[in-house]
């Protein structure tokens, strides 16, 4: 069934990275990335390599997850494995045939840069694992406000962003239905040519148009009588706030920060 | 024989997720050929997703579902051809109208079933004069239609592959008293004509009294009976349990049966009520 395809990918849960606040959240993640860029040996990833898995401990995230947000990108880390395993020259040569030529500064560069994008993958995705696509559109908004002085239309695009994202579910279920509704009365999906399945399309086109036409004007008359005008002026139901928990957050985020840096110092 | 029958069919939404949900739980039951069956529960009792398994949209995650005696999801091939057999209307099927033409419309069941054009526009003609739709509304829009219209060309569209068994999902839901009245008595008329099997599922206790033979009633995913009407509305205590009620009438009579005014208990529907209550004041 199309409904299986999670979008965001959140994974609802009460672990303390859960309830963390967003924009801290994000913040942590960016620092994060940049513990992994800072990091100039394989030791200091393996620090980065340490946080992301204490990390995702501490979420409670299946490791299943985590393996399978790997899994789209797993043929670009084997396409940059390979460069660098074969076009460094430099260093001691462990094998030698034709063109091809394997260096111990190739190996290095190979598994150091493997290991840096899994780490940066594995990261990132903890992030939208643990925190649902309207909190995240709410941190980028606070987090952007200071972009409103030269006049970027912050407020307008997080809203834009939130209702999309809110109808992402619901248009993927009126399309669920509307094919149930068209395979009842025979419609063939599967089977054919390409034209035959393009035009098998239609059925379900015209009324998932007509429909979201229908929802978009209707959410529109909504919040007119809501009295919605933007983003002046406006206050929140849902405070985004912080609390201990962020500061622990922190604390245990420069922690492994400061133990990359030294590893850096130190080998 | 049975045309539906379920062995303890079960199905999970979402299984594996978080978001995990039995909508169907272990329910096994038969309906007979030529029969009209209310369907009634309480709203999240798993009405719609028992309905989707008859003609195959979906999957049982555990159990068996056959039709005519044919175990469904043997041979995939095959779910089409029941597609045919066993006709399914959805709630609200007017949001699944996409042609230029009621009439194209209306033929898109029938052409997908490889009928002849002749054939085809016969049996347009024949289900748009069953459900009500004049002839000229056929060449119109379903755009341009009111609600009730559209709800009449989309049904139209089902009954045009002439189903064994029709299977509609709250058929009256949002049309005013009336429009309600006259959707279910269509239908009504249609399975007298036809003598096909016919499904309704429905919230209104009064509606299905009166168009039922027998009310299968949903609990919580779980099948809590399938029987005849005097039957299900014996248990009119257990109902109220479950948030269901009788039809109003019944109530009213149950009461005055306490009373010692009239003794009959069994009254169902009004017109019948009222040769009741008729028939007493004639004595007196
Ligand atoms: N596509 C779906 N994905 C996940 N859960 C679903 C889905 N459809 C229904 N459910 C859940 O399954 C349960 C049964 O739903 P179903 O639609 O069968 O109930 P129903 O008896 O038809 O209710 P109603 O009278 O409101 O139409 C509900 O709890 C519902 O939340
Ligand atoms: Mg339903």
């Amino acid at each position: 069934m199309i409904k299986d395809i999670t979008i965001g990918q959140y994974f609802p849960g009460i672990s303390p990275v859960h309830r963390m606040d967003p924009r801290v959240k994000i913040i942590l993640t960016a620092v994060f990335i940049v513990m992994l860029f800072v990091a100039d040996s394989i030791w200091g990833l393996i620090v980065g390599a340490a946080f992301t898995l204490v990390s995702f401990m501490i979420s409670r995230i299946p490791l299943k997850l985590m393996f399978k947000s790997l899994k789209p990108i797993l043929p670009i880390i084997i396409f940059t494995g390979v460069l660098n395993l074969f076009f460094i020259k430099s260093g001691d040569v462990y094998f030698h045939w034709k063109i091809f030529t394997i260096t111990s500064e190739g190996v290095r560069t190979a598994i150091f840069m493997a290991v840096r994008i899994i780490c940066l993958i594995i990261g990132t995705s903890l992030l939208t694992y643990t925190t649902s696509p309207i909190d995240l559109t709410d941190a980028i908004e606070r987090l952007l406000s200071p972009l409103k002085k030269i006049k970027v239309p912050v407020h307008e695009l997080a809203m834009m962003m939130t209702i999309a994202l809110r109808f992402i579910p619901t248009l993927i279920e009126e399309t669920d239905k509307i094919m149930s509704a068209q395979k009842a009365r025979g419609a063939d999906m599967e089977t054919g040519s390409l034209m035959k399945r393009a035009k098998a399309l239609i059925p379900i086109l015209v009324p998932l148009f007509v429909s979201s036409f229908r929802r978009a004007e209707e959410l529109a008359l909504a919040m007119e009588c809501r009295c919605y005008h933007g983003g002046e002026g406006r206050t929140r139901m849902k405070q985004l706030r912080m609390t201990v928990l962020d500061g622990y957050a922190c604390f245990y985020t420069a922690a492994f920060f400061a133990c990359v840096i030294a590893v850096n110092i130190l080998i | 024989m049975a045309v539906i029958k379920t062995e303890n069919l079960t199905y999970i939404y979402g299984e594996g997720t978080p978001f995990e949900k039995k909508a169907v739980d272990d329910v096994s039951l038969e309906i007979y050929e030529g029969e009209m069956v209310g369907v009634i529960g309480h709203t999240g009792s798993g009405k719609s997703t028992l309905i989707q398994h008859f003609n195959g949209l979906l999957k049982p995650s555990a159990g068996s579902v056959y039709i005519d005696g044919e175990k469904l999801w043997e041979d995939k091939a095959r779910l089409r051809e029941i597609r045919f057999k066993v006709g399914l209307v959805f709630q609200y099927p007017e949001y699944q109208l996409f042609e230029e033409t009621c009439y194209k419309d209306i033929a898109f069941g029938p052409k997908n079933m490889g009928l002849d054009e002749a054939e085809t526009d016969r049996r347009i003609r024949e289900t748009a004069q069953m459900v009500g739709l004049k002839s000229e509304l056929l060449d119109k829009s379903p755009f341009e239609l009111s609600g009730g219209q559209k709800r009449r060309v989309a049904i139209a569209g089902v009954m045009a592959m002439k189903p064994k068994v029709l299977i509609l999902d709250e058929p009256a839901s949002g049309l005013d008293p009336k429009g309600r009245e006259q959707i279910l008595s269509l239908l009504k008329e249609y399975h007298q004509a036809t003598k096909s099997t016919v499904m309704i599922v429905s919230h209104s206790m009064e509606d299905v009294a009166r168009y039922a033979d027998r009310i299968l009633v949903m609990n919580k995913s779980k099948l809590f009976c399938l029987d005849t009407t005097e039957k299900v509305f014996h248990r009119s205590e257990e109902l109220s349990s479950m948030g269901l009620s009788v039809p109003q009438i019944t109530r009213v009579f149950n009461r005055l049966k306490i009373m010692g005014v009239i003794p009959e208990r069994d009254v169902y529907t009004t017109p019948y009520a009222l040769k009741l209550v008729l028939g007493e004041l004639g004595k007196e």
